[in-house]
C-alpha cells in the first residue's frame, strides 16, 4: 500500500528538496515516523517535546482534516495526505 | 529591530523575529507571526491631541499599525459610530450598553474593510500585483472594492453556496470569483497550498499579519469614542478569532502608552451554535480547539477550523470572559431586536452577537451597571435571505382615501380613528 505526502515549501529545506514523499504507513502515528526516519531534521517541526502532533500542524487526507476522520484513521491505497504548518484564513 | 524599523514580525510561540516579508507562520517552529512595534519610539510620536485633529478615519491611528512609509491613506475605512443603546438596553437590562456599528464602515459596510486597507498598503509595499483571499463573503466584498480603487487586480476564492447578495457585491468590482465546491475550511485551505505556490498577495494568507492588525482599531475607536477610556466589558463575534484578540491587543497598547487607564476588560466571545468551535472550547475551560463542520445560517463566522481559536479561547478565559453561541432561530431574533430598538440592520453575524449577548446578560456574566460594547461587524442588506419568509407580504390597496380609511379599521381596528382630520 503506498501514500503518498504533500510536503509544503517551508518544510522542503529539510527534505533536501523534495515536495512529495511516498510511504507505506498504516496511519498518521507511522506516517508521522516514517517521515522523521527518513528526514531526521523534520522531526521536531512534527512533534512537540511531548511527542504530540504540533498544535499548528494541519493534517488533511483527501481534502479532510484528519481529525474528522479519527486520530486511528487507517490509510487506504493512494491516499493524499497534504501537511499545513499553520492554517490562515478568518 | 533595524533602527529605521518601527515593525517587524514576530513569532507569537518562539519570538523569532522574521523583519518583514509575506508570510504567516514562524519558518522555524510553524507557529503564526503577528506585528510587533517600537513602542519606545511611538510613545514619542503619538499625542491624543495630535489624533483628535486628523481625519475620522483608521488612518487617524498610523503610528500604531503596520504601515509602509508611503501609503494610500484613500480608504474611507474605520471610524464607525458607537451609539448608545438605549431601548436595547432595556431589553437587555443593562444601562449601560452600546453598539460599535461596523454595519456602516465604509466602503463595503463590514469591518473587513478596515483589515483590507491595511493589507493593501503592504500588498503595494512587497510589489503584488494580484490580491486575493479565501472569504466568507465580507472579505470577498472589501477586497474587490479596495483592489478596484488601489489598481490591483483581484481574485476572490469562496465556497459555493455563499449567499447571492455577497457573490453579487464581489463581482461588480470587476474582480474574478473563484467558487469552490466545498465549505470554508476548504477553501482556506487551497489557499494556503496556492499561497505556497504562486506569486499572490492573500490578504489573509501570506499578507496576514498585517491585514489583522487592521482590526485593532476598533479597539482604539471604542477607547477614543468613550472619552479615551475602556469599556468593562466587549462582546466580539468570532470566527477565525482574530477580531477578538486584537481588540485585547488594542486596549493593552493604549495602556502600555498611557492613553487610557488600566482597566481589566472581559471579552466575551459569540458564535452561532452550528459552528462553535471556540465557544465550546471556552465553555469546557480549554484553549485546545476541536473543529466542527459549519452548519448556520451566519455563513459569514462559518469557519470550522478557526486560525486563532486558540488565542482568541486564551485571551476570553484570561480575561475572566465567556462566550456564548446563538441557534438559527435566536440568530434571527438577534437581527431583528436590534433592527426595530435601535434602528441597525445587522447580518447574521451581528444577530449572534445580540443574541449571545442577550445570554450572558441573563445568565449574570455582564452586569447591568457595566460598560458593554457589542461589536456589530456587518451590514443585514447583505443577509436577507436569512429573513425570507419573516415578514408578511403586504397586500396593496387602491389609491382613494376611502380605501385607506378601510385599512385603518380593518388594520388598527378603529385605535388610530381619533387621529382622523387632524393637521
Amino acid at each position: 500500500m503506498s501514500v503518498t505526502v504533500s510536503i509544503p515549501s517551508a518544510f522542503r529545506r529539510h527534505t533536501e528538496g523534495a515536495d512529495t514523499y511516498n510511504c507505506a504507513a498504516a496511519d498518521l502515528n507511522s506516517l508521522l515516523e516514517a517521515l522523521s526516519s527518513r528526514f531526521p531534521e523534520l522531526k521536531p517541526h512534527l512533534r512537540d517535546d511531548q511527542g504530540n502532533v504540533r498544535r499548528f500542524l494541519n493534517v488533511y487526507v483527501n481534502d479532510e482534516d484528519i481529525r474528522f476522520l479519527g486520530k486511528d484513521y487507517k490509510f487506504k491505497e493512494g491516499d493524499e495526505v497534504t501537511l499545513v504548518p499553520s492554517i490562515a484564513g478568518g | 529591530m533595524s533602527t529605521n524599523q518601527r515593525y517587524e514580525l514576530r513569532c507569537r510561540e518562539c519570538h523569532a523575529t522574521w523583519g518583514n516579508q509575506p508570510i504567516s507562520f514562524c519558518q522555524t517552529c510553524f507557529a503564526p507571526l503577528e506585528v510587533a512595534y517600537d513602542w519606545e519610539r511611538i510613545r514619542t510620536e503619538i499625542s491624543k491631541d495630535e489624533i483628535a485633529r486628523r481625519p475620522t478615519n483608521l488612518w487617524r491611528y498610523k503610528e500604531l499599525l503596520p504601515l509602509p512609509e508611503q501609503y494610500d491613506a484613500s480608504s474611507p475605512a474605520g471610524f464607525t459610530p458607537l451609539v448608545k443603546a438605549t431601548k436595547l438596553g432595556e431589553t437587555l437590562h443593562s444601562r449601560s450598553v452600546y453598539i460599535k456599528n461596523d454595519a456602516v464602515c465604509f466602503p463595503t459596510l463590514s469591518f473587513k474593510d478596515r483589515v483590507v486597507a491595511v493589507a493593501l498598503t503592504q500588498a503595494r509595499q512587497f510589489g503584488f500585483e494580484v490580491v486575493s483571499c479565501s472569504s466568507t463573503g465580507n472579505l470577498a466584498n472589501a477586497v474587490a472594492a479596495q483592489a478596484a480603487r488601489s489598481g490591483f487586480r483581484a481574485c476572490i476564492f469562496i465556497p459555493a453556496d455563499l449567499e447571492p447578495a455577497k457573490v453579487l457585491n464581489t463581482q461588480v468590482y470587476g474582480a474574478q470569483i473563484i467558487r469552490i465546491d466545498g465549505n470554508y475550511d476548504h477553501v482556506n485551505r487551497l489557499c494556503s497550498q496556492i499561497a505556497d505556490k504562486h506569486r499572490w498577495g492573500f490578504v489573509n494568507v501570506n499578507l496576514r499579519p498585517y491585514y489583522a492588525e487592521g482590526s485593532k482599531t476598533v479597539g482604539y475607536e471604542i477607547a477614543e469614542q468613550l472619552g479615551w477610556r475602556l469599556p468593562d466589558n466587549v462582546v466580539v463575534p468570532m470566527a477565525g478569532g482574530s477580531l477578538i484578540t486584537k481588540i485585547y491587543k488594542a486596549f493593552n497598547e493604549l495602556i502600555q502608552l498611557g492613553l487610557v487607564e488600566e482597566k481589566q476588560v472581559k471579552f466575551f466571545g459569540a458564535q452561532a451554535t452550528g459552528c462553535s468551535p471556540i465557544s465550546a472550547a471556552v465553555k469546557a475551560g480549554r484553549n485546545e480547539i476541536e473543529p466542527q463542520k459549519p452548519q448556520t445560517i451566519a455563513r459569514s463566522l462559518a469557519i470550522g477550523n478557526p486560525a486563532d481559536g486558540y488565542y482568541a479561547a486564551k485571551t476570553i478565559l484570561g480575561s475572566g470572559g465567556w462566550a456564548e453561541d446563538a441557534s438559527d432561530p435566536e440568530i434571527v431574533d438577534g437581527m431583528t431586536l436590534l433592527a426595530e430598538s435601535e434602528g441597525i440592520f445587522t447580518e447574521t453575524a451581528g444577530g449572534v452577537t445580540v443574541a449571545a449577548a442577550r445570554k450572558l446578560y441573563a445568565q449574570g456574566r455582564i452586569s447591568p451597571d457595566e460598560t458593554t460594547v457589542l461589536c456589530i461587524t456587518g451590514n443585514g442588506l447583505k443577509t436577507t435571505d436569512a429573513l425570507a419568509g419573516r415578514f408578511e407580504a403586504v397586500e396593496p390597496i387602491s389609491p382613494k382615501l376611502a380605501a385607506f380609511e378601510q385599512y385603518l379599521e380593518r388594520e388598527f381596528a378603529g385605535a388610530h380613528a381619533s387621529g382622523k382630520g387632524a393637521a
